[in-house]
């Protein structure tokens, strides 16, 4: 009752007829707090998978209570991330900037080195989660496995064959580039804006196949539309129905058939250590939060706690990895 | 009569005092939003989700599925009484709704605007609750080839309103559409057009920067031109008089409010399409359609009931294919997406099995949320006239900081109030030398949709322009496209010819 | 009239050569089996600017157009006035902002544009350069959550935040 009070009230505040009286939450004992809204920071647009996430922390966060003043979602998703690295950058020190990133975290400074930013010296907060990739084809074909498939691929030629993907040089091309250089296949990779479209261009059989992440197709394949033929994950890691899908390494492709999408946060460099393990704290507990876990599971991520310098180093091994990556696939020199 | 007894479940649902209370809440909030210059539903329902933790899931998809309402009502507001489109999907209000408001008609068109709202809503919500699921299907068959198709029968369907200068308005066309592409290049990833490095336009050139910059700086520096600084008060008036007489004249527009109904419906269902290409076309059939062409423009009632008409129900239309899908057929639905997935909803294919109640909830609040709408909005007229009648030396100082603030706050970048700045002077300038500014604000809308489409096509072609032409979708409305484009210069050469025959009787 | 159309369409055909020029940073021809490169869109566009200008001059050079025939100066004097006055303090309240944030440039514009432009009393011109800061803050920190910019004033604020958020 009392929380329908404080929302109807929060409605009047925003009509500009009355003022919210929000119950001030019970401040931590001691250390750094905010003292203004934070600015939550997303590396993607509106509307995308990254962007749904960071929304989704920042209502368990509000649902729990977790910080004194309010997390709000800021997305600058302009150049691949670009513009929101920037503003990290341009932030340095600034305790109340805080980001949720994607894997376009270690690919646009390695491709665009113009921007002048250095990933390792920003602050770690937390892993939250790493997302996973899987092949995906309609479920009105009858390749069954990643044998067929290969198959069909090869009949079909390079140009008969459409892959649906983001953008080039992210994530699904790169994982594309690793099928097709695993496999000694090429398709037509046509871009689109996110992987929600392209999980709906694979429904309306506009494209052949594509690798998206597993909550995108969760709905379809569901529904009984989209059939995955395999995992990008080592043996094991995956749980729940999205686990029954066999991976790369269990039908005998080799182990380096492995590609995750990091779900992680960050501050600017140079920010108070207090400032710092505050941050720690409010993502610890959302990330042992029922909501968060449940999401996990439900949506087949996989479940990844790192922080500190653990994390940095993570960081660094992954920009090493990616860098490798671009290369093969010929996006940087 | 399944659906009906459904229907009726939701109903009970949607009347539940709770949710009452939220769709009224929700719809007020709304029109606010919606009014202010550089807020629109998108933002209404983005700040306001986290509050929705505290009700139950259903009531929460009524409240915001009532604010987006409520917003998509409210954006004409602005678009008649400022001239500046509160979001991409009031621009064309603004074309005749503009124009009605300074001959001292505001009212009417504020109320033409909720009654049409209103048919727009009911027409859609109706179509929605018959034919969901098998519309769905439309919403898969379109990929890049249609979706191109459709942003050129979208331009067609507007070449009518190229001014008298033709180099002026094809060049208003030209660097709308380059400043569209400003940004990133999504296919090849690169950044583009990234003027003097500067990490603002990195997310390119937003719409409503130019919106705002145009029709709000640029038109207040005209309207302080032609009063020379003075008081300039605005001659509008209503009475409940007026605002009975104005639904009664409505009677004539009956035709264009369905015909907007039903094309806005459909557009919007597609996804990457939207309310905004919706409303643009209503517009510009219902134009071609008039036996005046000629007034539209210059305050035709019928200019602001189309394309009203045609957001809303394509509001609603871009709900399906959200809902049944899980694919959001505009910014707001896929924020009204991710609140779903946060209140553990799978929408997509299975959930009108799963979870009937909620979706039989949210569309029988829908057409409470749509009576409430027009309700209060016809209430709220009296205080927006209120408004109008400031001296113009204190209404103008205000509307300028609401454009600083609006060009702030969607980016939260100032980069984007000083380029709104420059559009606005450099505007007003070229506007004072014919040059129509309405065409370069609407191509910054379709271009972005338009190019990915083209290329993502002939990418899959491997560069054969025939694919918009081979599928059957695509090519269908190509055809219509290109007939529209090929009529008006049709019209023109006949003119000529008669003409040249007049003057050369042998 | 007649000088500014021509002036106009001359800065218009520079900037699209200019965009044109920028353009080309990305492949701009037809790429095989591909469709359009990446600048080819913003270039042939500016082409298509380009083109525009120049009609538009020669449409100056026949006075074929209503503002090359107009022997009405551009801007008349008082026009020029009005323009510098008000555009000029726009532009210093935006500038200001960077400094003074929202809630230190919005006052003073507003009592500079109402009180010396508008020629309104002072009671008019204070009760509009409080309320709508208040408003401003309690419509869009308070309710809706979006930060505006305060420069050196930010931390005056830290109080209001504890109290109402």
């Amino acid at each position: 009752m009392k929380g329908r009070i404080s929302f109807i009230l929060g409605l009047s505040a925003a009509v500009g007829l009355g003022l919210a009286v929000s119950v001030p939450s019970q401040a931590m004992a001691q250390g750094w707090q905010p003292q203004k809204p934070v600015e939550f920071v997303i590396m993607a647009g509106k509307g995308g998978g990254a962007d749904r996430l960071a929304r989704f922390i920042q209502g368990i966060i509000e649902k729990h209570d977790l910080s004194p003043k309010p997390f709000v979602p800021v997305n600058k998703g302009g150049g691949s991330g670009a513009e929101a690295l920037r503003y990290l950058k341009d932030h340095a020190g600034d305790p109340h900037v805080i980001m949720a990133t994607l894997n376009s975290y270690y690919t646009t400074p390695l491709r665009n080195p113009g921007l002048g930013v250095d990933i390792a010296k920003f602050t770690p907060i937390a892993r939250m989660a790493e997302d996973t990739f899987q092949l995906w084809v309609s479920s009105d074909t009858d390749i069954n496995s990643v044998e067929d498939y290969i198959k069909s691929v090869k009949t079909a030629g390079a140009a008969n064959w459409k892959m649906g993907g983001t953008g080039k040089g992210q994530e699904d091309s790169l994982v594309t580039a690793m099928l097709e250089k695993k496999f000694g296949i090429k398709v037509t990779y046509i871009p689109y804006k996110g992987g929600g479209t392209v999980a709906k261009e694979l429904i309306g059989k506009h494209i052949n196949s594509t690798v998206n992440n597993p909550s995108e197709q969760a709905g379809f394949w569901e529904a009984g539309k989209s059939r995955p033929l395999a995992s990008f994950t080592p043996k094991g890691k995956l749980k729940g129905r999205f686990g029954a899908i066999p991976t790369f390494e269990e039908l005998g492709y080799g182990s380096d058939m492995v590609y995750y999408m990091q779900r992680s946060v960050i501050a600017p460099e140079g920010i108070d250590k207090d400032a710092q393990a505050f941050y720690v704290g409010v993502f610890e507990k959302v990330y042992k939060s029922a909501e968060w876990q449940g999401y996990l599971s439900k949506k087949g991520l996989i479940p990844g706690w790192l922080t500190g310098q653990a994390l940095t180093d993570y960081f660094i091994a992954e920009r090493a990895a990616h860098s490798v990556l671009l290369k093969a696939s010929e996006t940087i020199k | 009569m399944e659906t009906f007894s459904l229907l009726i479940d939701g109903f009970a649902i949607a009347i539940e005092p709770l949710n009452l209370t939220l769709v009224i809440a929700g719809v007020t909030v709304g029109l606010f939003i919606g009014a202010m210059p550089g807020l629109g539903s998108v933002n209404g329902v983005a700040i306001l989700l986290p509050m929705t933790f505290m009700v139950p899931p259903t009531s929460a998809i009524i409240f915001l599925a009532a604010i987006y309402y409520g917003a998509m009502y409210g954006g004409a507001i602005s678009s008649i009484m400022l001239g500046i489109p509160g979001a991409s999907t009031a621009v064309a209000t603004t074309f005749d709704g503009r124009p009605m408001a300074l001959k001292g008609m505001a009212d009417k068109a504020l109320v033409a605007a909720a009654a049409a709202s209103f048919v727009g809503g009911t027409i859609s919500i109706v179509l929605f609750t018959l034919f969901a699921l098998p519309l769905a299907g439309v919403a898969l068959a379109f990929g890049p080839p249609e979706t191109f198709a459709l942003m050129v029968l979208a331009f067609a369907t507007f070449i009518g309103l190229a001014g008298d200068d033709i180099p002026k308005t094809l060049f208003s066309i030209f660097i709308g559409l380059v400043f569209s592409s400003v940004g990133l290049d999504i296919i090849s990833g690169e950044p583009r057009l990234i003027f003097g490095d500067l990490s603002g336009f990195y997310h390119g050139i937003n719409f409503l920067v130019l919106a705002i910059g145009i029709y709000g700086i640029g038109e207040m520096l005209w309207t302080i031109e032609v009063s020379k600084g003075g008081v300039l008060m605005s001659k509008a008036t209503v009475t409940f008089r007026r605002v009975l007489d104005s639904l009664g004249e409505l009677r004539s527009s009956a035709k264009t409010m369905v015909m907007g109904s039903f094309l806005g419906y459909f557009v919007g269902i597609l996804p990457a399409a939207g309310a905004t290409p919706g409303s643009l076309m209503a517009y510009g059939v219902a134009k071609s359609m008039a036996k005046d062409p000629g007034s539209f423009g210059k305050g035709n009632v019928d200019g602001v009931v189309a394309p009203e008409a045609a957001n809303n129900a394509a509001s609603t239309g871009s709900m399906l294919p959200m809902l049944t899908l899980g694919i959001p057929g505009s910014p707001t639905t896929a924020i009204l997406l991710g609140g779903m997935v946060i209140w553990g909803l799978e929408p997509g294919p299975l959930v009108f099995v799963n979870h009937p109640d909620f979706v039989w909830g949210l569309i029988a609040s829908l057409y409470v949320a749509n009576l409430f709408a027009l309700l209060i909005n016809i209430g709220f007229i009296p205080a927006f006239i209120g408004v109008l009648k400031l001296p113009f030396t204190v209404l103008a100082p205000i509307i300028f900081v609401l454009c600083v603030i609006g060009g702030y706050v969607p980016t939260q970048d100032m980069h984007d109030v000083w380029l709104m700045l420059i559009f606005g002077v450099v505007g007003y300038l070229m506007r004072k030398l014919d040059y129509p500014m309405a065409p370069a604000v609407l191509a910054i809308v379709l271009g972005p949709l338009a190019e990915p489409a083209l290329r993502q096509s002939l990418i899959g072609s491997h560069g054969d322009a025939m694919i918009f032409f081979e599928r059957p979708i695509s090519g269908t409305i190509m055809l219509v496209a290109i007939v529209l484009f090929v009529l008006p210069l049709t019209k023109i050469v006949i003119r000529l010819w008669k003409r040249a025959a007049c003057t050369n009787p042998r | 009239m007649r000088v500014a159309e021509l002036v106009m369409a001359l800065v218009l055909a520079v900037f699209s050569i200019y965009l044109m020029w920028k353009s080309t940073e990305l492949p701009i021809g037809w790429l095989p089996g591909e469709g359009p490169g990446g600048g080819a869109f913003p270039f042939w566009l500016s082409l298509g600017m380009l083109a525009c200008c120049i009609s538009i001059i020669v449409r100056w050079v026949a006075k074929a157009s209503p503002p090359s025939r107009s022997t009405e100066p551009f801007m008349t004097p008082e026009t020029v006035k009005w323009f510098l006055l008000v555009a000029g303090s726009l532009t210093a309240m935006i500038a200001l902002i960077h400094v003074i944030g929202v809630y230190g440039a919005v006052p003073l514009f507003l009592v500079y544009y109402v009180r010396f432009l508008g020629r309104h009393g002072w009671a008019t011109t204070l009760t509009l350069a409080l309320c709508i800061p208040v408003a401003a803050f309690f419509f869009f920190e308070i309710a809706l959550k979006k930060t505006l910019p305060k420069g050196f004033t930010e931390p005056l604020f830290y109080p209001l935040y504890d109290i109402f958020l």
